[in-house]
């Protein structure tokens, strides 16, 4: 049996939905980091069952990409998260508001 | 156009320029001889070029008119820089230059001790620039030109001793005053150029006299405008209140600018589109009324005032009024004529009174003078001169253009035997005052501890030559009555055309020479019992009509009249009105609003911006999510 394409769906907008609301509870930045790394992999399911359900490379293909780019992206944000530490001894993104006028 | 030779006119007003040019850039450094031998040159040449111009005058073709450039040109209306010679223009050239070069010479001795002789001489050369502007131009814009450029050199001079305040507001009040005729000149000239399309004299003239329909309507409305613009400059009423306190300018100003030629400007302009005002009866009753009545008020007001160059200043209005009413009466050339003899006999006047203070070391009041006929003998005699002369005494220069006035104006018949009357009272009255004030100023005993002593031979050679031009200078226009040939007013007769009531009523003509010779020296006689014979007599007919003698002294209160009904009520206006309401109130405040709105929004706005990352990231969700319910029932209701 085959699993409908509905229910792919319906798990990534969940995750997705996970990762938003645990972006905007979360106060560690490592935290808040992963859930951008966990709504971009429920994109990434979508993609994929998209590609399955019409026999398409193309989303397969942008999987990949979209992998790229969030290794490259945790490799800076990692970078930034490491350097905030160093200045300011917290991880607490409620801290760090400098840019605040 | 014509077979004349090229007279190059434009040197004429240019040179006086150049000469203001080199006194004003370089004066300061000058030293004082020098100065004063550039203004006397540069003021000298254009006299020499009008008297060449004279010599060969019979042999022009006239009027003669010299094209120098374009100025404006649009596909509606086009002024040129054209200038003009005919017999008025050459008679005002002879005028402004002749009398400008004496009084330029009496300047040097009278100015000599002066601070800034340099800024003097440069704005008299400034002066002259533009009045030869005036009376050589050949439309209403070239004239207008002029007529503001002497505005601005009379209010240079006037407020010359800049730090006194007085000269000052006497300075801004000749401006303004001016300003508010100078309205009406440029209202009479936007109805010109709507009417006509053009504001060239010869242009427009030749306009009016193809349409002998034009009668009244809009032409009495630019007649009207400019005798509002002609009473600003000549100082008469309503606008007069100006040359009074323009006497805070040095006397040789006084002389030449308030009272030999600027203050004419305003007669000539008449003159020169006497044209226009023709054709409007109402408006040459207008002039008329105005000048019998400013002639007789300003004369009333000279009776009573102490000091010698008030007393001229009032006299010059009062004659300028008389001109007025030979205007009003149609009688050009007898304007003319009292224009020029005027500008001899009051030119002497006001030289001879500078001669009088500068030989009572600055003194002007003539309670503190008397007895000065021994100390300064030629400037007694030659100021005389002027006394008869303005008095209408036979045979001085006076005599005949006031005689010429009254005559013209009783068979007028926009004057009429009512103003004649009013003019010859005013003669009586002139001769009064003027007789007071020589009785006053050389008669009696001194009653000053001053030793006057005579003026050095600058001052005192332009005094002799005017004294002499007052005396003889009417003699170009003895009327037929009295064995002349009226040779005046045939001269100006190309340009003012022949009145028609002088024809044939030449039989009483002497009767009314009789009369005014009577009436003066009635007002002499009066004079000499007050005023030499029982000094006390003047204070008691003072202290008998008590009223009338503080009205007089207090020049009827106009000065305070129009503090009161004009400038306190614009002052108050401008600065609770304007100032307070509308700037402070609408402007400002309506800046203020603005820019409080801006912060308000501003503030409100800014609490987006938290710099805390969860907001902004709960902000871009809340977005994204309004972008999806959007497109979703977007979608759902269009489809």
């Amino acid at each position: 049996m085959t699993i409908p394409i509905a229910w792919y769906l319906v798990l990534s907008a969940i995750l997705f939905c996970i990762g938003v609301a645990a972006f905007l509870i979360k106060r560690n930045i490592i935290t808040v980091f992963m859930s951008i790394e966990l709504m971009l992999n429920a994109v990434n399911l979508s993609f994929v069952a998209f590609a399955y359900q019409w026999h398409r490379l193309q989303g397969q293909i942008f999987v990949f990409f979209v992998m790229v780019v969030a290794a490259a992206e945790a490799a800076v944000g990692l970078a930034i998260i490491i350097a905030i530490f160093r200045a300011r001894s917290t991880l607490n993104v409620d801290q760090v508001n400098l840019m605040k006028l | 156009m014509t077979g004349n030779p090229s007279l190059h006119l434009w040197l004429i007003p240019v040179l006086p320029f150049l000469g203001f040019l080199l006194n004003g850039t370089l004066g300061r450094k000058l030293p004082n001889a020098l100065v004063s031998a550039i203004a006397l040159l540069f003021t000298a040449a254009p006299l020499a070029i009008v008297a060449n111009i004279v010599l060969s005058f019979g042999h022009l073709q006239l009027p003669y008119r010299e094209v120098l450039a374009p100025w404006i040109e649009t596909s509606a209306f086009r002024a040129d820089f054209a200038f003009m010679l005919d017999p008025l223009t050459l008679i005002m050239l002879l005028v402004v230059t002749g009398v400008g070069f004496v009084i330029h010479i009496y300047s040097v001795g009278y100015m000599a001790d002066e601070e800034g002789y340099w800024r003097f001489f440069a704005y008299l050369n400034l002066f002259m620039f533009f009045m030869l502007t005036l009376v050589l131009a050949e439309n209403f814009l070239l004239l207008f030109v002029g007529w503001e450029g002497v505005g601005l050199a009379s209010y240079l001079l006037i407020g010359f001793y800049f730090t006194r305040p007085s000269a000052n507001n006497a300075g801004k009040k000749a401006f303004i005053l001016n300003r508010i005729g100078d309205f009406g000149f440029l209202l009479a000239m936007f109805l010109l150029l709507a009417h006509f399309g053009s504001l060239s004299f010869d242009q427009v003239f030749y306009a009016i006299a193809i349409h002998p329909e034009m009668q009244g309507g809009f032409i009495t409305a630019i007649a009207l405008l400019l005798l509002l613009g002609a009473t600003g400059k000549s100082a008469q009423i309503p606008l007069y209140v100006w040359l009074p306190d323009a006497m805070e300018g040095p006397t040789p100003v006084s002389a030449l600018i308030h009272a030999a030629t600027m203050v004419t400007a305003g007669v000539y302009m008449v003159v020169r589109s006497h044209v226009l005002f023709d054709r409007s009866p109402f408006s040459l009753g207008v002039i008329a009324i105005i000048g019998a009545a400013t002639a007789l008020f300003a004369a009333t007001v000279g009776m009573v005032q102490t000091d010698i160059k008030r007393v001229l200043a009032y006299s010059t209005i009062s004659q300028l009024g008389y001109m007025f009413l030979a205007c009003g009466a149609g009688a050009y050339a007898a304007a003319i004529f009292h224009l020029v003899t005027h500008a001899f006999f009051k030119g002497l006047l006001f030289l001879a009174a500078g001669a009088v203070i500068h030989a009572m070391g600055g003194e002007q009041d003539m309670r503190h003078m008397g007895g000065l006929r021994k100390a300064i003998p030629i400037t007694f005699w030659t100021m005389s001169a002027g006394v008869f002369a303005i008095s209408g005494l036979p045979p001085f220069a006076g005599f005949f253009s006031k005689d010429a006035i009254l005559y013209e104006s009783f068979a007028s018949p926009t004057a009429g035997p009512i103003l004649w009357f009013v003019g010859i009272f005013t003669a009586l009255l002139t001769a009064f005052y003027m007789f007071r004030l020589w009785y006053l100023t050389f008669f009696g005993e001194s009653r000053s501890e001053h030793h006057p002593h005579e003026s050095p031979w600058t001052m005192l050679g332009p005094l002799v030559l005017l004294a002499f031009l007052s005396l003889t200078g009417g003699w170009i226009g003895i009327p037929k009555a009295l064995g002349g040939g009226d040779q005046f007013a045939r001269f100006l007769e190309p340009v003012t055309g022949t009145p028609v009531h002088r024809a044939g009523a030449s039989d009483n003509e002497l009767l009314f020479s009789v009369i005014s010779v009577v009436v003066a020296l009635i007002g002499v006689f009066i004079a000499d019992l007050m005023y030499r014979r029982k000094p006390e007599l003047a204070g008691q007919v003072a202290g008998s009509a008590k009223g009338l003698y503080n009205l007089l002294v207090n020049k009827y209160w106009i000065d305070q009249l129009y503090q009161g009904a004009v400038v306190t009520p614009l002052l108050f206006a401008s600065r609770y009105l304007l100032g307070g309401l509308v700037d402070r109130g609408l402007i400002n405040g309506g800046g203020s609003l603005a820019a409080g709105g801006v912060r308000g929004v501003g503030s409100l706005v800014q609490r987006v911006q938290s710099g805390n990352i969860r907001s902004y990231a709960g902000w871009l969700a809340l977005g994204a999510a309004a972008l999806l319910l959007i497109t979703y029932f977007g979608f759902s209701m269009h489809l």
